[in-house]
């Protein structure tokens, strides 16, 4: 079937989702965090590049975008962090 | 893509005369097409850029003495509060970009529209839109906004006056300016004629880009905190209320995440143009274009990363300081190379001091003067000494006045005959620079030495000891309006009696000195080729042999 | 050439939107992140308070109406089969609905309980639950707000795909469609660990 690649993709989608439910009842305690971020991580890249199309997309621009929206986001949160966690 | 039944009404000569579907103003404020756009932005820019002068002129009456009754303290804090305001979000930010961006870029690279034409008009609608609402929030009863134009907390939590009308429309003017942003980028990227690559592009273009990124990306954090504003004064969610455990200092982290990103968006389009009369005016080639090219992306970046420098007495811990400073001591380093490079341009140039030029070269001065005086706010000992004084505002005139204005008005000089098909007199336009330089630094230079001396800003009154300078200052600041006055007065007087302009009378060789003044509503009658960079001198024109290839 | 090149300059511009929709929510993870780092017990118990079940319901409904929205892309660009379209475009608005749905029986429970910002019941938890909850009604909130405008640019698309307007050749408007949808899901993807999968 046509659509096949898209339904596998959406099962891994919520396979994973049951894998981070699952995990948040263990108690990794302060890594905790970076699972559960890391699996969302895993889930948005597949949205990114199967579901809007970035791994078949031509122009590199397209594809730097987001990384390039991460960092930005990443800098901003970190720098902020040299005030809030050295007071 | 432009619509086809404006394309298919479209009558020969100049851009202002096609009348599309709608005869007169109606046509202008539908348009889609990049030049209307642009006269729409430049008529609004300037009207705002004009109520917000004679604020500041009011400011200026109120310091001429110590114990004025001409303003109460509470009508001062509104008048600060708009005149930044309106000089940041109306006309500083979105200036260069609107104005000329929308104007000229399709033309400086060889296209005919911006990407999305009809975007770019509501993005126009939205910047009005912002405008009514931030100076229709001055005639609500409950008073016009008195936070001065950072909104910090908890003031603009519990202050009663108009707080949520002003930062809402801050938000809409922050979504203008992201779309217009989102436009110049795409157009950059995919609409430039053949042969066209990035490094043939003129540096006004580099210019335009970079800022566009930084609009992209770093405004939509100023609308989220200015709706955070909203939500604490409506809600009381809790974020920067210290009772609710929220951190008044992250809102100060937010706004200045935008904000001092904000002053780059400001400067880089001046700056870009700079780069292009350089070349015009000596004669020669920009020395080290892929240097200034890519400083203009070093200065977006690194600019983005140096917001802290705002908040070094706030209560943010030494580290962050420490982290701050250095990072904002790195961004200099771009804009010198940008300063070494606009000069070296001159060495063994044949020099012309055309108006366009006078301001390119003012610019060159106010704008070192202010980002030297930045290095002593940049420093952690002597910030402590200047932090909101005088010495503040004096930086922040000379850098954006004098740096982006100057930009803007050396922009205006040039692109007037382009523009408007009509010339202006140059030695009006000689004087009128010459009465406004004057104004300016006798005013600034005394704001930078009353700072020193410890006046702070905004303070409706002062202690006696400063009233000489104040006065100073504030005679200054009426030679600054005069030659602003004439400046304007002058291509005023040119936009209805000037004489007919060519389409080339000051020899450039980008693509707008190749088509008519004015444009017609097709910019190329046919696309361009293009086979080498933007700025080779001697022109073929000039020496009738042919010239080396890039 | 491939179809979906006629439409590049629309997707440059779309996504080009998106980041900036990124950095909107961005400022308030930058809140979020400084507040769990100075109180990770009481966002850790806070976070108790909300259903696990319907955070997992409602992130299953998000991804499959991405499905349907990728469907709905694939079923008028590759196959061209325009009614199949419709069929995805309208299930991903009733996926859209479904979720709007859930969050407003969370809220309204949230409400009933006290939980909601100045709220009395609130007022007397230690500051990082407050915050919590601020924080919580704000993203949350926020971003249902976008739900909304996605639907409504989803049935605006419908709307051309039925009249004809969006065909093979002309899709771009709703490849763009898709693309904010997927972005309103991404989004949550980040949400729903952070809010309700804090242990």
């Amino acid at each position: 079937m046509a659509y096949a690649r898209y339904i596998y993709i959406w099962a891994a989608l919520i396979v994973l989702t049951a894998i981070t439910v699952t995990t948040a009842s263990l108690n990794f305690g302060r890594a905790g965090i970076l699972v559960v971020l890391a699996i969302a991580a895993i889930k948005s890249t597949l949205v990114l590049l199967y579901f809007m199309h970035l791994s078949s997309e031509k122009r590199l621009l397209l594809k730097l975008l987001v990384p390039i929206a991460i960092c930005t986001l990443a800098i901003f949160i970190g720098l902020t962090f040299t005030d809030v966690m050295y007071r | 893509m432009a619509s086809h039944a404006e394309a298919a009404h479209h009558v020969e000569g100049p851009w202002y005369l096609d009348n599309g579907k709608r005869p007169g103003i109606r046509g202008f404020i539908t348009s889609t097409n990049h030049k209307r756009i642009g006269i729409l932005y430049l008529v609004a820019v300037l009207s705002f850029f004009t109520v917000a002068v004679i604020l500041g002129v009011l400011m200026r009456i109120q310091m001429l003495s110590p114990d004025s009754k001409f303003l109460s303290g509470q009508m001062y804090n509104s008048i600060f509060t708009l005149h930044g305001i309106i000089m940041v979000f109306l006309v500083v930010i979105p200036g260069i970009p609107t104005i000329f961006g929308n104007f000229f870029l399709p033309i400086l690279i060889g296209g005919e529209d911006m990407a999305f034409p009809r975007l770019n008009l509501f993005s126009w609608y939205l910047y009005m839109l912002g405008a009514f609402v931030v100076l229709g929030s001055i005639l609500f009863a409950k008073g016009a906004v008195d936070t001065g134009w950072t909104f910090y907390v908890p003031y603009s939590l519990h202050t009663t006056v108009d707080v949520p009308l002003a930062v809402f429309g801050v938000f809409l003017l922050g979504m203008s300016s992201i779309l217009t942003g989102l436009n110049i980028v795409t157009t950059t990227h995919m609409l430039r004629a053949p042969g066209m690559t990035f490094f043939r592009m003129p540096l006004s273009v580099w210019g335009l880009y970079s800022t566009a990124w930084v609009q992209v990306l770093a405004t939509p954090v100023i609308g989220i905190t200015m709706v955070l504003i909203l939500l604490e004064r409506i809600f009381g969610i809790g974020v920067f209320d210290p009772s609710k455990g929220g951190d008044p200092l992250l809102y100060q982290h937010l706004f200045w995440i935008y904000s001092h990103p904000a002053v780059y968006i400001m400067i880089l389009p001046a700056m870009g143009i700079i780069s292009d009369l350089f070349p015009v005016f000596s004669r020669k080639n920009i020395f080290g274009y892929k240097t200034i090219a890519f400083s203009s992306l070093a200065i977006a970046s690194v600019g983005s990363l140096v917001w802290g420098h705002h908040m070094y007495v706030s209560g943010q811990s030494d580290t962050a300081s420490i982290v701050f400073s250095l990072l904002t001591f790195l961004v200099a380093i771009p804009s010198a190379i940008k300063v070494f490079n606009w000069v070296a341009t001159m060495y063994k140039g044949s020099v012309k001091v055309d108006p366009p030029f006078l301001y390119a070269l003012g610019f060159i001065a106010l704008f070192s003067i202010g980002g030297l005086t930045g290095l002593v706010l940049g420093a952690l000992s002597t910030d402590v000494h200047t932090h909101d004084t005088y010495f503040v505002v004096g930086h922040f005139h000379y850098i954006i006045f004098g740096g982006m204005g100057f930009g803007l008005f050396a922009a205006l000089h040039y692109w007037f005959p382009k523009m408007f098909g009509k010339t202006y007199n140059y030695k009006t336009a000689t004087v009128a620079f010459i009465v406004l330089f004057v104004g300016f630094n006798l005013f600034y230079m005394t704001l930078l030495i009353l700072g020193w001396a410890g006046m702070p800003r905004r303070y409706y009154s002062y202690l006696p000891q400063f009233t000489d300078l104040q006065v100073i200052a504030t005679v200054g600041s009426w030679i600054m309006v005069a030659g602003l006055g004439l400046m304007f007065g002058n291509l005023l007087h040119a936009l209805f009696r000037g004489k007919k302009a060519e389409a080339d009378p000051w020899g450039g060789s980008t693509l707008e000195w190749q088509i008519p003044s004015p444009p017609h509503f097709e910019n190329f009658e046919t696309p361009p080729v293009i086979t080498h960079g933007p700025y080779v001198f001697p022109r073929k024109a000039d020496t009738g042999k042919t010239k080396k290839k890039e | 050439m491939e179809n979906r090149d006629h439409g590049v300059g629309a997707r440059v511009g779309m996504w080009l939107f998106l980041l900036s929709e990124i950095l909107l929510f961005g400022g308030l993870f930058l809140l979020y992140s400084v507040y769990r780092a100075k109180h990770p017990g009481d966002f850790h118990a806070a976070s108790m308070e909300l259903s696990r079940f319907d955070g997992t319901l409602n992130t299953a409904i998000l991804l499959t109406s991405s499905l349907t929205a990728v469907a709905a892309v694939f079923s008028l660009q590759e196959l061209n089969k325009p009614k199949r379209t419709i069929f995805f475009l309208g299930a991903t608005i009733a996926f859209g609905l479904a979720f709007l749905v859930v969050k407003a029986f969370e809220w309204t429970a949230k409400f009933e309980h006290g939980l909601y910002p100045n709220a009395a019941v609130l007022m007397k938890r230690p500051p990082g639950e407050i915050l919590y909850f601020g924080l919580y009604f704000t993203m949350t909130g926020l971003h249902a707000l976008h739900v909304i405008i996605g639907m409504t640019v989803l049935s605006v698309i419908l709307a051309f795909v039925v009249r004809g307007k969006a065909t093979q050749e002309r899709s771009a408007a709703l490849e763009n469609a898709g693309l904010y949808w997927h972005l309103v899901d991404v989004i949550w993807i980040f949400l729903f660990p952070l809010f309700y999968l804090i242990s």
